[in-house]
């Protein structure tokens, strides 16, 4: 072949390049460099002004505290669940797949609104509890946290499972004969063979379940109401409804530094974790 | 095995077993709901009827509604497959630097909140000029189709074999004919694949949507969003079954393609 051919075939990537950089990379890149322009030039008085307000302190402490609690229900549950479907052979592994992909392809408005019957004062949850004698009498579940973080936690849980089973499966079981083979009891072997070695999956599984948590829109808005604002309900909120988009522009910009934040520091550990092993 | 080990290897499978139960939930209570006679979401409901399917015919803008979101989600996966395509090739057969840094650009919109891209594109439309509804879904739906496209085509082309291609030239096949009769039908289960994934990403989109749309021309997840706000009945739940439906018919060509436990990998 030629010396000409590859250069050639660099040009390929041309429409789907300029596309990307003309319809995304430079509006993305405005409404950061709009953010930081006042009538007066450059500043950062929209961002003093949203950080001086207590209530958006709130905003930012309940996106984050949300995505935690929901990449932490996800990750307890999400593990043994991982673990189990590397187990799993045949007709039981499609099964789990199939409870896995099927819900992970349905659109969240259809999830997040299946959430609001579930979690009803007459809903299946209450009434589960109502029956094993947990509550003695109905309460409501939704408009509340434990709510919001359930239906999230639902909706995002196969995001969770995929990375750690991906990892799971490639270890060798054998490595767990040969450890108790060896006299390791099984919360040590947990803590010094299993867990390390699915780190990477742990890792990126609640990178992907913290920031899609971190940007969640519709979930809190149909689970959760006004009144409870995280950082993509304000920004919603300040476009659609009170026409403030400077406010907007700066709540997306924050949401927008947090989710490079997370991608960032989850590339770092993952980095880290290559260089110790 | 101890019985310690016995005791955590039953828990792990109970914690699988109900957590089968838990992803199942919202699709079962969603299809059972649909199929009940009562507007109030008893469950199980009084009694069965097919009442709600009936009513679809008589919500207000259902049928344009679905047909704007099933030509964006058709016409803007399209493109995506072509332009994604074409990418990846180049991606993987180029020998030009930055490769890695444009394979992640292209599928960076994946990582980035749906809503801030929506607000970045409706002021850069703003700014454009561009007013039409309809054109503005199409340019912003294909920012969320390509990186499926590219994602899934380019890990099917790091597979492929590339001499096939030059044994075809050999045979004597030009270049375009090489590679539209050997290439083309390697990467068909790539195609219907990552074709399936992004058009249900944009029949699904709602965050880059919500700006474009308004009373006239809306996009399915958005009306949904608007009746589920204004009246929440049955109705919702009918249209999410259908919706469930196609996903799962999608699923099993999907899997006659490439097979399950390749689109697991695909995530």
């Amino acid at each position: 072949m030629s010396d000409r051919t590859p250069d050639r075939v660099a040009l390929l990537a041309l429409p789907a390049l300029v596309y990307m950089v003309i319809v995304f990379a430079i509006p993305v890149m405005v409404l950061i460099g709009r953010s930081f322009f006042g009538p007066s030039g450059l500043s950062v008085t929209p961002y003093i002004d949203f950080l001086s307000d207590g209530f958006n302190w709130r905003v930012i402490f309940n996106t984050l505290r949300t995505a935690a609690l929901t990449t932490l229900v996800c990750l307890v549950i999400g593990y043994p669940t991982a673990l189990a479907l590397s187990w799993s052979k045949g007709f039981v592994q499609a099964i789990m797949l199939v409870a896995i992909i099927l819900p992970l392809s349905v659109g969240v408005i259809v999830k997040a609104f299946a959430w609001q019957i579930v979690l009803r004062r007459d809903g299946i949850v209450a009434s589960l509890l109502m029956a094993t004698g947990v509550w003695d009498e109905p309460k409501l579940l939704l408009f509340t946290e434990t709510g919001l973080v359930l239906g999230a936690a639902n909706i995002f849980l196969p995001f969770m499972i995929l990375p750690i089973y991906s990892v799971l499966k490639l270890i060798d079981p054998s490595l767990q004969h040969a450890a108790a083979t060896l006299g390791a009891p099984p919360v040590y072997r947990f803590f010094r063979l299993s867990l390390p070695l699915a780190a990477s999956g742990i890792i990126s599984g609640c990178s992907i379940v913290f920031s899609l948590a971190t940007s969640m829109y519709v979930i809190p808005s149909l689970l959760i109401g006004d009144r409870y604002q995280t950082l993509p309900t304000l920004t919603a909120r300040a476009f659609l409804l009170m026409r403030n988009e400077r406010l907007g522009s700066t709540t997306a910009t924050i949401l927008l530094f947090l989710t490079i934040a997370i991608v960032m520091l989850t590339a770092w550990l993952v980095r880290r974790r290559e260089v110790q092993t | 095995m101890t019985a310690t080990e016995r005791i955590w290897t039953f828990v792990t499978c109970l914690v699988a077993t109900l957590v089968v139960v838990f992803l199942a939930t919202p699709l079962v209570v969603t299809i059972l709901t649909s199929f009940g006679s009562s507007s109030l979401f008893t469950l199980p409901p009084p009694s069965w009827s097919v009442r709600w399917y009936q009513r679809l015919t008589s919500v207000r803008g259902l049928g344009s509604t679905l047909l704007v979101s099933v030509e964006i989600a058709a016409l803007s996966t399209f493109s995506s497959i072509v332009i994604g395509g074409l990418a990846s090739i180049a991606l993987v057969r180029g020998r030009f630097p930055g490769r890695t840094a444009i394979g992640t650009f292209l599928t960076s919109p994946l990582m980035l909140p749906g809503l801030v891209i929506g607000i970045a594109l409706l002021q850069a439309f703003r700014f454009a000029g561009l007013r039409d509804v309809w054109t503005s879904l199409l340019l912003a739906h294909m920012i969320v189709t390509l990186p499926y496209a590219v994602r899934t085509i380019y890990s099917s082309l790091l597979l492929f074999d590339f001499t096939l291609v030059e044994a075809a030239r050999t045979l004597g096949c030009s270049p375009m004919q090489a590679y539209i009769r050997v290439l083309i039908p390697a990467l068909a289960p790539a195609f219907i694949t990552s074709g399936i994934f992004a058009f249900l990403a944009s029949m699904d989109n709602y965050a880059v949507s919500i700006f474009f749309t308004d009373a006239w021309t809306k996009t399915l997840p958005i009306m949904m969003l608007n009746l589920a706000e204004e009246q929440p009945d049955p109705t919702i739940a009918a249209i999410s079954s259908l919706l469930i439906g196609l996903v799962l018919i999608f699923l099993i060509i999907c899997d006659r393609a490439i097979g399950l436990r390749r689109i697991v990998d695909q995530h």
